[in-house]
């Protein structure tokens, strides 16, 4: 999925994929540090985006 | 009449008489040169109007979910592995059909074929791998081979992969130097040209639903386009909610699709949406080493793991 996303235009860097369990709660923060981290170095978004009138 | 339609008129006719299969289904002649619909016949005297040749490239394993009688069906190399897909996800059983196999030697193209000409092409035939067209005013013998659908000419499985009885004898399969050469057109953009690239690919599109009708994967009774609580992708012409459509629709038949070419050959503004398609195909195979509707003794690729799974993507 992410694959065919980049494929269209869309970052790779702005699709995660964990799997973390609801004790894991360091592994939680940590990963959503990253997200953010790797979605923030990016140009803001503009696709997939719609206006509406 | 060539000897393929002569042969699936007679191995039809014989099943339908000895009650082998409640119906058989085919092509007849459409209205116009060069159109074939697809047909059921149900007693010997209508399979007399099936017919064959290199516009038959419709996939008929579209017809068969949920059927309860006894069908018997033509199948090219494609549909083959369409029935396969069917079969493994239970939307038939292998005994409730008796294939016909027909080995192939790929599709027209009639797009192209069509552009040769200044006015509407009249009258085809076909002579072994030469086809001759008449229009109005010229009449042209061409090469079959020059006149391809393009995912014929990157087909890997002529031959049917599944039958009860062939209609001829098998064909050598091809030998193709890059299967994906399309596909890594598109990996070698940039990111924004490849949003663009697909922005430009679907601007025609008139989200008439024909690509996701014809093809044989589409087949839940309510698709997620047509869903109003909740409502998934906007149904009006927004260039966001068509591309959504787009990569849902292609996502739906990740590790399914076989490129029988059918979605675009049904899309009346000519848009390729094997473009989304293709780039699963590749992926499946590159990734999992996985062809969609080869073994119906496989479950399909995205209801199976295995350990030496990739997963390098999940953090
Ligand atoms: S068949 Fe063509 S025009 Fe119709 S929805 Fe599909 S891509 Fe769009
Ligand atoms: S998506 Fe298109 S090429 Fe793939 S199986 Fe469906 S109709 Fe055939």
């Amino acid at each position: 999925m992410g694959n065919l996303l980049e494929h269209m235009g869309i970052e790779k860097q702005r699709l995660h994929f964990s799997w973390i369990s609801s004790a894991e709660a360091t592994k939680f923060v940590n990963v959503a540090k990253e997200v953010t981290n790797a979605v923030r170095a990016l140009e803001p978004n503009n696709k997939f985006v719609k206006t509406l009138d | 009449m060539n000897k393929l339609t002569q042969n699936i008129r007679e191995l039809s006719s014989n099943l339908l008489k000895n009650n082998k299969v409640d119906m058989v289904i085919g092509f007849k002649k459409g209205t116009i040169p060069m159109a074939v619909s697809p047909m059921a016949a149900h007693n010997i005297e209508q399979t007399k109007e099936f017919i064959w040749d290199s516009n038959c490239g419709i996939n008929l394993a579209n017809f068969i979910s949920d059927k309860k009688e006894k069908i018997g069906i033509i199948a090219k190399g494609c549909d083959s592995r369409n029935i396969v897909t069917h079969i493994t996800e239970n939307k038939i059983s292998r005994d409730k059909l008796h294939i016909i196999g027909v080995p192939c030697t790929g599709m027209i193209d009639k797009i192209k074929l069509q552009s040769n000409f200044n006015d509407d092409i009249t009258d085809y035939s076909e002579n072994g791998e030469d086809i001759i067209v008449k229009s109005g005013l010229i009449e042209k013998n061409l090469k079959k081979s020059d006149y391809l659908k393009s995912n014929c000419k990157t087909c890997m499985h002529r031959n049917p992969v599944i039958y009860d009885e062939l209609a001829a004898e098998l064909v050598q399969e091809q030998k193709i130097e890059d299967q994906f050469a399309d596909v890594k057109k598109i990996e070698s953009l940039s990111i924004e040209d490849k949003w663009n690239y697909f922005d430009n690919l679907l601007k025609d599109c008139i989200r008439c639903y024909a690509c996701k009708n014809a093809c044989p994967l589409c087949y839940c009774p309510s698709c997620f386009v047509n869903e109003s609580n909740p409502q998934w992708v906007g149904k009006g012409q927004d260039k966001t909610d068509i591309k959504t459509f787009h990569f849902l629709r292609a996502y739906h038949c990740a590790g399914r699709c076989t490129d029988c070419g059918a979605c675009v050959q049904a899309c009346p503004m000519n848009i390729n949406v094997r473009d989304f398609t293709r780039k699963l195909i590749k992926d499946s195979y590159e990734i999992y080493g996985w062809e969609a509707g080869l073994d119906i003794t496989k479950r399909p690729l995205l209801d199976t793991f295995s350990l030496k799974d990739d997963d390098s993507f999940i953090k």
